[in-house]
Parts: structure tokens; C-alpha cells; sequence
């Protein structure tokens, strides 16, 4: 009897406590890793008493993953811009209208009616940039701005180039090298990268992540690799530059939406309309890099931020980038095929 | 069952309890046992079943499913993910096959697995004969240092290695600075790294058995060896060999098996270059979108795994009955 009453309490104590826990005052931030700054959760923590829990993901796949399997209790997610289809077609996303948000207007209008998400009505930005070549001129001082860098590596390289193993990205840098457009399905452009990539693997060294410490350190002297991540290698180490390859390479963004069973929709509208703050999204780009798309905040951001070649894209190189587009299905597997082939 | 065995015979326990009902005590008090014993085993029944084979038979299922677009499974019957994991439609001219990434990948797997065991018995033996062959007393001490690397997390472990033998790493500053290379050599990123990490962290999984058995070994059979002359070598081969052989196995095995699954040292260590089977099923379950394919190739992992164990098992049972 004793133990069916203890058991009873205990019930009782879990029940009140899980309501405790469902209470307001809670947000959950479900976010790439190394990319949200601490100094602003600290801020909206502050402005609004919410408690905030950060959680981290690898990659967009892991997230999706995760969210569709459902019982994940988050409530924003930051997903790419090429998935962002994805995300709001399966009806993972709650309609937040941003658009009609009080911090709207300082959106850069480049960026308040885009493809993935027409108007606006779902997501605000977190973050965009650029997938290029870093290299350190203390061991290639030729031209950066090339994909030959990876695809067909000078002599001084052969053997120490890293790729980041982020398969569209790099199968779009592959295929504009050869001349076709992201995405495409068409077999002999696809047989002409492949061939290309097969030919160019062997020499490279690696096919990693954490670009941006091995960068510093001279572990990696070459690799595809992001812009924001080069920059704070260059911090680190003044040979590093990066190179916007002229034969095409991608533009990227993640947007931070609220999601369709987020448990604290109220509290997350508010955190995306305090992330349109040019304050806010000033911290947001001194932490991981990259620009953040929100007018006005470059006065806030870092005096090593402003006029950086990462991050301001220089003219000549606008026109060759451009935003992947989300590949159909049957496209991705044959990506996926060429991709094992590489790794064999 | 050795409850059962071990518990009073009827006669034993019948006997003071003539009871005046003419109930029989015994049989019920066996019938407790046997329940009582039931209810003991359930919790670890119920997590061997619902927490070894429960996520065996979603595999299973997955890999018989569709794939769905976006990652994930689509609720109908498909035999694809099994077909791709050893065939493949050429995407260039339809033609059928083989998938030679996939059997590559296996290969590598397979032999670098192989490799590292070998390595560990290298290693591992003359530490568990060390280990063994001193004092009673201290003995505990060597095996208490040999688990000291159990304490840390394994990636932390990884990544530890990798500051040993990268670039700028501890090795080559140190070969540099006395003036024996000039340029650093390209440790990480390579086969060899995979299998320094992969070594490193297993070791102690070969030591930990070998020395269970070496313990037991009577250490006057290899004197009576010396005495009739026999060499070292003769020694090593026909005496301690056999006598340890079941250590040696026993840790071959749990050497081998998370080996050919490894993930996390190839990664690391490797560079994500050259792909191991943890890392070509990572790829179907993430950017793949392959999960039948993914949840196949993990089945035929296992199989591979329960092949060896079987060929081990019936070799070891047909030699025990050789030897009497």
C-alpha cells in the first residue's frame, strides 16, 4: 500500500512538473551548430524573460529527419533556402506572416519576396553567403577564383586539397565547371562531371568539415569551403582568401521559421521579429560570419566585418553566383550515385 | 535455470511439511520459483527484446519500404533498397551491374577490420602475457592503467590522436625541430590514421580477454616445455597459444565486429575520403534520402558480422571435439 501511494506522489510530482515544463516563458531553438550567438539568446532572455534552449544539428537532412518524426517540442528551425520548399509543402512550418511583422521594413528588399518562400509569409533570415575556395597564398599565390581549384588542382596543390563533403554544393560546383546548370538531369553533362570529379579526386587529401580551425592551422592549405568559415580563418591566418570561382558557384540562406507544432509559437514569432532588429542580426553575423540580409545592422556589425572580401562579393564575380535550387528527387539519387562513386 | 538446479529436491522439502490439507508444498513452492524467476529475468527479457531486436525489426521493415522523397519511408513494398545495395542501373546507359562503389566499400571495410585485429593481437599479446606474468598483487594495478582510456569519450579520444599526428600535429614538430624531415609528413587523413585510431581505441577490448585466459594458463606447463627443450617459439605456439586460444578469439571478435561498423574514426581520421560502411549508411539515412538502401546495407553488415560468428563457432566447436 505504502509503495501504490509513493507511486501515486511521484505520478502526481511528474504530472506537475511536465506542466510546469509546458509553461510559458520557453522557447526551443533547433539550429545549425557554431551558429547561434550566445550573446543574443542572452539579449531576448533578457527583453522578454523567456528561457531558451539551443539545440544543434549537422545538416538539413538530419533536421528534417528529426522534425518529421515528430515529439521534437521545438519551436524554430533554420533550414536552407533550398529546403525551405520542402519544409513548407509538407506543411512542417507555421504560417507566421513575418511580412507583418513591426521589424519587416528593415529586411533588405532583396531578400522580402524570394523563391522559396514568396513574401515572406513563413521564414525571416538568419544568414547567407557563398560557397567558394579558400586557399592559402603562402602555398598557391595563383588565381582563387576559379573551381579549377578543386576540379583540377594546380601542382602546388595536388594532393592537399580538402572538398567539404556537402554533396549539392559541390556537385553544383562541379557541374557549372563543366558548363551545366545546377540541377540537371541531363546524362552527358552528368557523365562529364562525373568523369571530371573521378579524375579530380585523387588529388585531393580530404573530404572533411571544420575547414575553418585546419585552415588556420595549415593542417588544410585548399578547400571548398564557405565564406563566413574562410573569413574567421583569415582572422586567424592572413594567407587564407577566398575565391569566388567565375565559372558559377552557389549562393545560400537560411531562414528561421516558427514550426507547425512549436509549443511556444507566440514566443517564437517574437524572437523572429527581434532577429529583424539591425542590433540583433548585427550579433547574429558577429558570431558565425556570414551577412545576415537585414538593412542597417552593418553599423552594428565588427570593424573586421566591414568591406570584408568574404563577404561583400566583389562586382565582377555577382553574376556567376546564384541560389541552388531544390533538386527534384530522382535527380538527388543520381547526385547520390555519382557521390558514392567519388568516395569508393 | 541453475536457480532450478540448484534448489531442494521434492523429497527434501516434502517431508517437514506433511501438511494435514495433504497440500503439496513442493510442487507449489517450485511453481513460486519458477514464477519468481520468470519475474526476475522480465526486465532484462523485456530490453534484450524491445530494445536489441525492436530497432532490427524496423530495419528490416524500412528496408523492404520505398523511399520517400525527402528522406524517410513511403508505406508500400519495394525490394529496391536490397537490389541497390549489390546492383546498380547504370545511370548512363540503364544497363544492370554491379554496384562496385558499394562492393569497394565492403572490401575496405572487411580488410581494415582484419588489419586492425591483427594489429591488436600484436599489440594486445605481449601486453595481456606482461600483464599476467607479474605479481598477483600488481596485477590489478596494469589492468586498472589499461582501462584508463575507457574514461574518456571516444571522440575526444579520436580527436586527441589527431592532434598527435596532424601537420603542425606532435609528431611532426617534433620530427621537424630534430632535424629529420624538413617537410611534414601526411599522417592524418590517410589509411594509416584510420587504423592508428581504430587500434588505439580497440586495443584494450583485445587485452581485457586475452588476459582473462592467460590468468588461468599454468604457467609450469610452459616450464615443462623448457625442461623437454622445447625453443621460445615452440613454446609460444604449442603450449600458451592453444591454452589462451579462447581469449585470443574472444577478443578478436569484439575487436573486428565494431570495427567493420566503425564510424566515427574514419571520419575523423580518415578524412571522409575514401568511405567505410558506418559512413556509406550514414550517407543513405542524410543526404542520400535513401533509407531502404541504408536500412538494407545495415542488414547485410549484420549478416556479414553473424556469418563470421557462425564459421567461428562451428570451427571452435569442431576442434574442441578434435581435442577431446
Amino acid at each position: 500500500m505504502k509503495w501504490t501511494t509513493g507511486a501515486g506522489l511521484t505520478a502526481a510530482a511528474l504530472l506537475a512538473s511536465t506542466g510546469l515544463a509546458s509553461a510559458e516563458g520557453k522557447l526551443n531553438i533547433f539550429n545549425w551548430g557554431n551558429y547561434t550567438s550566445p550573446e543574443l539568446i542572452e539579449k531576448f532572455k533578457k527583453e522578454y524573460d523567456v528561457d531558451v534552449t539551443v539545440t544543434d544539428y549537422d545538416s538539413n537532412d538530419t533536421a528534417l529527419a528529426k522534425v518529421k518524426a515528430g515529439g521534437h517540442g521545438f519551436d524554430i528551425v533554420v533550414p536552407s533556402h533550398s529546403y525551405m520548399p520542402i519544409w513548407i509543402n509538407e506543411g512542417l512550418l507555421l504560417e507566421s506572416r513575418p511580412d507583418q511583422m513591426e521589424n519587416f521594413e528593415h529586411m533588405s528588399d532583396r531578400w522580402k519576396d524570394v523563391d522559396w518562400d514568396p513574401g515572406r509569409r513563413f521564414s525571416v533570415p538568419w544568414q547567407w553567403g557563398t560557397t567558394g575556395m579558400a586557399v592559402n597564398t603562402s602555398v598557391y599565390d595563383g588565381d582563387p577564383n576559379t573551381s579549377a581549384i578543386f576540379m583540377d588542382p594546380p601542382e602546388e596543390l595536388v594532393g592537399k586539397v580538402n572538398v567539404v563533403p556537402e554533396m549539392i554544393d559541390v556537385m553544383n560546383l562541379a557541374i557549372r565547371y563543366v558548363g551545366g546548370e545546377p540541377c540537371t538531369s541531363d546524362r552527358e553533362v552528368l557523365r562529364k562531371t562525373r568523369d571530371a570529379m573521378m579524375a579530380a579526386r585523387d588529388k585531393w587529401m580530404s573530404m572533411d568539415y571544420g575547414t575553418t580551425e585546419k585552415l588556420a592551422a595549415g593542417d588544410m592549405v585548399a578547400s571548398v569551403n564557405w565564406n563566413g568559415s574562410t573569413l574567421r580563418a583569415r582572422m586567424q591566418n592572413p594567407d587564407i582568401v577566398y575565391g569566388y570561382p567565375r565559372e558559377g558557384y552557389p549562393l545560400w540562406m537560411d531562414s528561421a521559421a516558427v514550426l507547425a507544432d512549436a509549443q511556444n509559437p507566440e514566443n517564437a514569432k517574437l524572437f523572429l521579429n527581434f532577429i529583424m532588429d539591425p542590433e540583433n542580426a548585427a550579433m547574429i553575423s558577429n558570431f558565425a560570419r556570414y551577412a545576415n540580409g537585414i538593412d542597417g545592422s552593418e553599423q552594428y556589425m565588427a570593424e573586421d566585418m566591414k568591406g570584408a572580401p568574404e563577404i561583400d562579393v566583389p562586382e565582377e564575380f555577382q553574376s556567376a553566383g546564384a541560389f541552388n535550387p531544390s533538386c527534384p528527387p530522382e535527380v538527388q539519387q543520381m547526385y547520390t550515385q555519382i557521390w558514392t562513386q567519388l568516395q569508393k | 535455470m541453475a536457480a532450478q538446479d540448484t534448489s531442494p529436491a521434492p523429497e527434501e522439502v516434502a517431508a517437514p511439511t506433511m501438511a494435514p490439507h495433504g497440500t503439496d508444498y513442493a510442487a507449489i513452492a517450485m511453481r513460486r520459483e519458477r514464477r519468481n524467476n520468470l519475474a526476475l529475468v522480465s526486465p532484462a527479457l523485456l530490453i534484450l527484446v524491445v530494445g536489441a531486436s525492436g530497432p532490427l525489426v524496423v530495419m528490416l521493415i524500412y528496408s523492404f519500404l520505398a523511399a520517400g522523397d525527402y528522406g524517410g519511408v513511403v508505406w508500400e513494398f519495394s525490394t529496391q533498397g536490397w537490389f541497390q545495395v549489390f546492383l546498380q542501373r547504370d545511370m548512363f546507359d540503364d544497363t544492370i551491374g554491379f554496384a562496385d562503389a558499394h562492393l569497394s566499400i565492403f572490401w575496405r571495410s572487411l580488410s581494415l577490420a582484419f588489419i586492425t585485429t591483427v594489429l591488436c593481437v600484436i599489440f594486445g599479446f605481449p601486453t595481456a602475457y606482461f600483464i599476467a606474468t607479474r605479481p598477483p598483487e600488481q596485477r590489478s594495478l596494469w589492468l586498472f592503467l589499461v582501462t584508463i582510456p575507457f574514461w574518456t569519450n571516444l571522440l575526444i579520444r579520436t580527436y586527441a590522436i589527431m592532434e598527435v599526428i596532424r601537420n603542425e600535429g606532435l609528431v611532426n614538430t617534433a620530427l621537424m625541430k630534430a632535424g629529420l624531415i624538413s617537410q611534414p609528413i601526411q599522417m592524418l587523413y590517410t589509411d594509416f590514421a584510420i587504423m592508428l585510431g581504430m587500434t588505439y581505441v580497440y586495443l584494450p577490448l583485445m587485452v581485457l580477454p586475452l588476459y582473462a585466459s592467460m590468468e588461468k594458463l599454468d604457467f609450469r606447463l610452459v616450464e615443462a616445455s623448457y625442461d623437454l627443450y622445447a625453443s621460445r617459439m615452440n613454446t609460444l605456439r604449442r603450449i600458451i597459444l592453444p591454452l589462451v586460444k579462447p581469449g585470443l578469439i574472444a577478443g578478436s571478435i569484439l575487436v573486428f565486429v565494431p570495427c567493420l561498423g566503425a564510424y566515427v574514426t574514419p571520419r575523423v581520421l580518415g578524412g571522409g575520403k575514401r568511405l567505410m560502411l558506418g559512413n556509406l549508411i550514414e550517407l543513405q539515412f542524410g543526404q542520400g534520402r535513401n533509407w531502404p538502401l541504408g536500412a538494407a546495407l545495415s542488414i547485410t553488415l549484420l549478416l556479414i558480422v553473424m556469418v563470421a560468428l557462425l564459421i567461428y563457432v562451428r570451427n571452435a566447436s569442431r576442434q574442441g571435439g578434435a581435442h577431446g
